[in-house]
């Protein structure tokens, strides 16, 4: 053993391995988590003894409600980062903190609302493969609108207040107000309702675990999106751009490329984004407000925050840990749930104020 | 006399100069002024806004802190004298105990928000502010024996304080400015005002507000609010020079905080109801910050301006875009986006093109003209002493 | 002298309220090495900067064979076929070092003979090809950052201090690499500090100070004037040896 190596042993720092091993670290967090909440389950259902006749019946019950809610906070952690992703991409590359985010979430989600109605000929077929390409339309729909509205808001609001994040704050606040007013004069000020087509309602039971049957999907989309934005990034040049700009702006620029037409691509990518993420959350509420996209826009913060600030990777471990955590207490106590993700965030703040996998910019 | 209340620290152009008397002499008479319950709750509303919309200047534009958690300062103060007259009594002691747990507990609160803002990035400190803001907010819904949740808490204020509280026997007389400038008719103008419980409100509640601006006005003009600014325009060498900006930085926050709190508990006596809507909802922070914005950040009187013009037009800006709307109806989308319920999309805009245009807000905007004056009338006159009084200071 | 490749005329350069540049005079002859040399402060980097269009102008012009480049996007003027590399490098730290390059190579995939090219300029390259760039030494940086800027044949290079911080050895060999690059008919444009540097690779030389040029010549000249020396450059050779 060399004495390099050696030195490496001896000096082993928690935070060197975490930066140097994010996803190991990460995987093995939330492996931790439902660890701890199996045991958790378990001890819950053996404590109710009497009710169950053996053990193993009751550990069996606690094996179930453990598998269901997993899936469940899956989904869910799916769905918030589904909606954070194009938030996180924004920052990272561009340095631009959109507060406006929300109401590209919220635009998403009522052209999805729409294009869902119009399409009820292919909603109400009694064919899954059918009412899952009604989905699809319905996302391009949304992606499209949503990323000329993103095309246009990057060239108004944002592009005149690169470099000044104070501005940045304020008038992506201003300008989803604006769009939000504009939601309303197309769309009226009252909730709509959205029917999930007929074949993504009801759930799978296997034994006890009870799977909703949309939630699955949302983990299938969920998973698509991250798995083609980690091979757009590490395989594509595009990608590499997008890595070398996160890093060095102007060096990316003195090599030949217009970075600008990057980020306006970024920007419209992330609005895009933000506009499957609205109508993902809208067929899974199966309502729409005009505030949706503001609520949602808290545990989108959240869990960018809790990811790391323009980190793919860090926002994605960081929605699952989020959905897992609300899963797993609701079942306990609804109230604490709640705030468990605010509770998650200051704890890894206070931890690691640069967030789990924090974004190395030169 | 005039230079020890405002510390020195002017308004440095006339139309400023009488935009702000035209308002304090408003709010000063307003019960004289505007008679009706919704011109009542307007003015009343501007006063409380005025030194809540300063406290966060003092934040923003003093130190470029952005919070989004300003609201929650708001809300604490407002709970908690709307829970200590509901639990305690109704008498003023349970309105001290209340306004003095809601300042404590804002203190607290503010102690360990400038304690994290040390911790991260200014950028992820607006984002962690907005998610303890909602989680407050989520808070006030979910704990409903305590909060009363949805439906907010309905209370009863001390007596003296109340409508049916007679502090004259004998009704004055009121000049109802608006009605005269529209009808032009003197003896329809004047009416009676009896001086019951809610002029005694709100002429407590003005009395306070007022003390409450100069004294912001006083700490900002003070040695500490030199530093502070020094800190807004380069932290680095503030620290340099040897000031503690860790120090500095979260005695502002609690100052805000606790400043706020008062004006939570105000505005709650006023309205003899605490809500989440009116105290916590994000929409209330969204306000804040158009107000300050639109006023002029870092200039205190901006509050002033903003406050009054942003809650005169939630009133009433939105009959003059009925007015506007009624002349274009017909025309399709151009009527949907001028109907008075879109008021707050104009307003938008207007923030927006604010920003970029006049990122210094009205107050900032109203002082380059006036010292472009000023330096243009000085090079005619004499020549070359342009400009130089009004150099000294900022 | 042969034909100007990159002609300053009267530049000026604000940076914030601070006036760096004032009018600063430069011709970069074809096919030769130019040394800009000055004190630290003297506007070197900021005329470089300026040439790339990451300061703008605030006067003057600047013509880049016969075509006038004052008012061109930096990616634009990078494409007109001038390499720069930044005084801090501006390696890609994250990347791989085949990344760094792959990127710079912008027309498409990198062309084989003249990769291995620079491999026998900088072989240490080869060896860390798939390592993180931020991993590599300065003086590998350095040669990365170089390597960045020749992986397609470019009209003119510009390089910003590429000496600074480094030891001795590798500064011999990054000589030895301009001398090699010089054969190749690039013309380059050098900012230097130290003189030994600049008197091994030099063809001509500047010598700006207070933001401006205020000596123009052959380096050759200059290196065997030691009075000129002090003059310009308030130090002698033999105290920098």
């Amino acid at each position: 053993m060399t004495t390099e190596a050696l030195e490496r042993t001896k000096t082993f720092k928690p935070a060197e391995w975490i930066d140097a091993q994010p996803h190991y670290f990460l995987l093995l967090l939330m492996g931790a988590l439902g660890f701890l909440a199996m045991i958790f389950y378990s001890w819950a259902h053996l404590a109710e003894l009497g009710a169950e006749p053996t053990v193993l019946g009751a550990l069996g019950k606690a094996a179930s409600s453990w598998l269901t809610m997993t899936v469940a906070g899956l989904a869910m952690g799916l769905l918030i980062f589904i909606m954070a992703s194009g938030m996180t991409l924004v920052f990272g590359l561009m340095h631009v903190l959109n507060l406006g985010h929300g109401a590209f979430i919220t635009l998403g989600a009522f052209v999805g609302a729409s294009a869902l109605a119009a399409l009820s000929g292919l909603t109400q077929a009694d064919s899954l493969l059918v009412n899952l390409l009604a989905i699809a339309l319905v996302m391009v729909a949304a992606m499209l609108v949503a990323g000329a509205g993103g095309l246009v808001f990057e060239r108004l609001i944002v592009r005149p207040v690169y470099h000044d994040p104070l501005k940045q704050i304020l008038v992506t606040v201003g300008g989803s107000i604006v769009i939000l007013q504009l939601i309303i004069v197309f769309w009226g000020p009252n909730e709509i309702p959205v029917s999930r087509p007929g074949s993504l309602l009801g759930s799978f039971t296997f034994g006890d675990v009870v799977i909703e049957k949309y939630r699955l999907l949302a983990v299938v989309v969920g998973l698509a999106i991250y798995a083609g934005m980690q091979a757009l990034i590490n395989r594509t040049r595009i990608g590499l751009l997008i890595r070398a700009g996160v890093e060095n702006t102007e060096m990316v620029e003195n090599l030949g490329y217009r970075i600008r037409l990057l980020f306006v691509a970024v920007f419209v990518a992330g609005s895009a984004l933000a506009a499957v993420g609205g109508v993902m959350w809208a067929l899974y509420d199966q309502m729409i407000h005009s505030h949706l996209g503001d609520l949602r826009m808290v545990q989108v913060i959240i869990v960018i925050i809790i990811g790391g600030l323009g980190s793919i990777t860090g926002c994605f471990y960081g929605s699952l840990l989020v959905g897992l955590l609300f899963n797993y207490l609701s079942l306990v106590t609804p109230m604490v749930a709640e705030f468990a993700s605010i509770g998650l965030m200051f704890a890894v703040l206070m931890w690691r104020p640069q967030g789990l996998i924090p974004v190395i910019r030169v | 006399m005039l230079d020890a209340l405002l510390s020195g620290d002017y308004p440095r152009s006339r139309a400023l100069s009488a935009l702000l008397l035209l308002i304090f002499v408003s709010l000063a008479f307003a019960p004289f002024l505007f008679p009706g319950t919704v011109a009542y709750q307007t003015y009343s509303k501007i006063c409380v806004f005025i030194v809540l919309v300063a406290s966060y200047d003092i934040l923003l534009g003093y130190t470029s802190i952005v919070s989004f958690a300003h609201t929650m300062f708001f809300g604490i103060g407002a709970y908690a004298v709307a829970i200590a007259l509901r639990d305690v009594g109704t008498g003023w002691d349970a309105v001290l105990l209340g306004t003095g747990v809601g300042l404590v507990i804002s203190l607290l609160a503010g102690l360990a928000m400038g304690l994290l803002s040390l911790r991260v990035r200014a950028i992820f400190f607006a984002l962690v502010t907005l998610a303890v803001a909602s989680g407050f907010l989520i808070l006030t819904f979910k704990l409903y024996t305590f909060t009363g949740g949805d439906d907010g808490i309905r209370f009863s204020v001390p007596r003296e304080l109340r409508p049916s509280f007679k502090l004259l026997e004998s009704d004055l007389t009121g000049f109802d400015v608006i009605g005269f400038l529209t009808t032009g008719s003197l003896q329809d103008a004047l009416f009676k005002v009896s001086v019951n419980g809610r002029v005694v409100m709100y002429y407590l509640l003005f009395v306070i507000c007022t003390l409450l601006f100069l004294l912001m006005l006083r700490v900002m003009n003070s040695p500490f609010g030199r530093v502070c600014q020094a800190i807004r325009e380069n932290e680095f060498r503030a620290e340099a020079i040897g000031y503690r900006t860790v120090y500095f930085r979260t005695v502002n926050v609690c100052l805000a905080a606790c400043i706020a709190s008062l004006a939570g508990s105000l505005m709650a006596l006023a309205t003899r109801y605490a809500h989440p809507e009116t105290f916590l909802s994000f929409g209330v922070m969204v306000n804040i910050l158009l107000m300050t914005v639109i006023g002029g950040m870092g200039t205190l009187y901006g509050a002033v301006v903003g406050a009054s013009l942003f809650l005169l037009a939630e009133t009433y800006l939105q009959n003059g875009l009925g007015w506007v709307h009624a002349r274009v109806e017909g025309i399709p989308l151009l009527a949907d986006v001028l109907t008075p319920e879109r008021w707050l999309m104009w307003l938008g805009i207007l923030f927006v093109l604010s920003i970029y245009f006049f990122p210094k807000g009205i107050v900032g905007q109203l002082r380059v003209w006036a010292q472009a004056r000023r330096a243009r009338r000085s090079a005619g006159g004499d020549g070359e002493t342009a400009a130089a009084p009004t150099l000294g200071r900022r | 002298m042969s034909e100007p490749l990159l002609t300053l005329e009267g530049v000026h350069t604000h940076i914030g309220q601070y006036h760096i540049l004032h009018g600063v005079d430069l011709v970069v002859p074809q096919g030769q090495l130019t040394m800009l040399l000055g004190r630290n402060g003297a506007g070197k980097s900021t005329t470089l900067r300026t040439i790339m269009n990451l300061w703008r102008a605030s006067a003057g012009r600047i013509v880049f064979d016969g075509q006038d480049i004052t008012r061109l996007a930096t990616p634009q003027v990078a494409r007109l076929g001038i390499g720069y590399v930044p005084e801090e490098m501006g390696i890609f730290g994250q990347l791989t070092v085949e990344e760094n390059m792959i990127l710079a190579a912008r027309s498409g995939p990198m062309d084989e003979g003249r990769l291995n090219w620079v491999f026998e300029l900088f072989p240490a390259l080869k060896k860390f090809w798939k390592s993180r760039a931020g991993t590599l030494s300065g003086g590998q940086k350095q040669m990365l950052a170089i390597a960045r800027a020749i992986i397609e044949p470019r009209r003119l290079l510009i390089v910003d201090e590429p000496s600074k911080g480094l030891a001795p050895s590798i500064i011999n060999h990054l000589i030895d690499a301009f001398t090699q690059l010089k054969r190749t008919d690039t013309t380059i444009l050098l900012v230097e500090q130290n003189f030994n540097f600049a008197r091994s690779v030099g063809d001509n030389v500047a010598v700006m100070d207070d933001g401006r040029v205020v000596y123009c010549g052959d380096m050759q000249a200059l290196a065997e004037d030691v009075a000129l020396q002090r003059r310009l450059l308030g130090l002698s050779l033999d105290s920098h040896q």
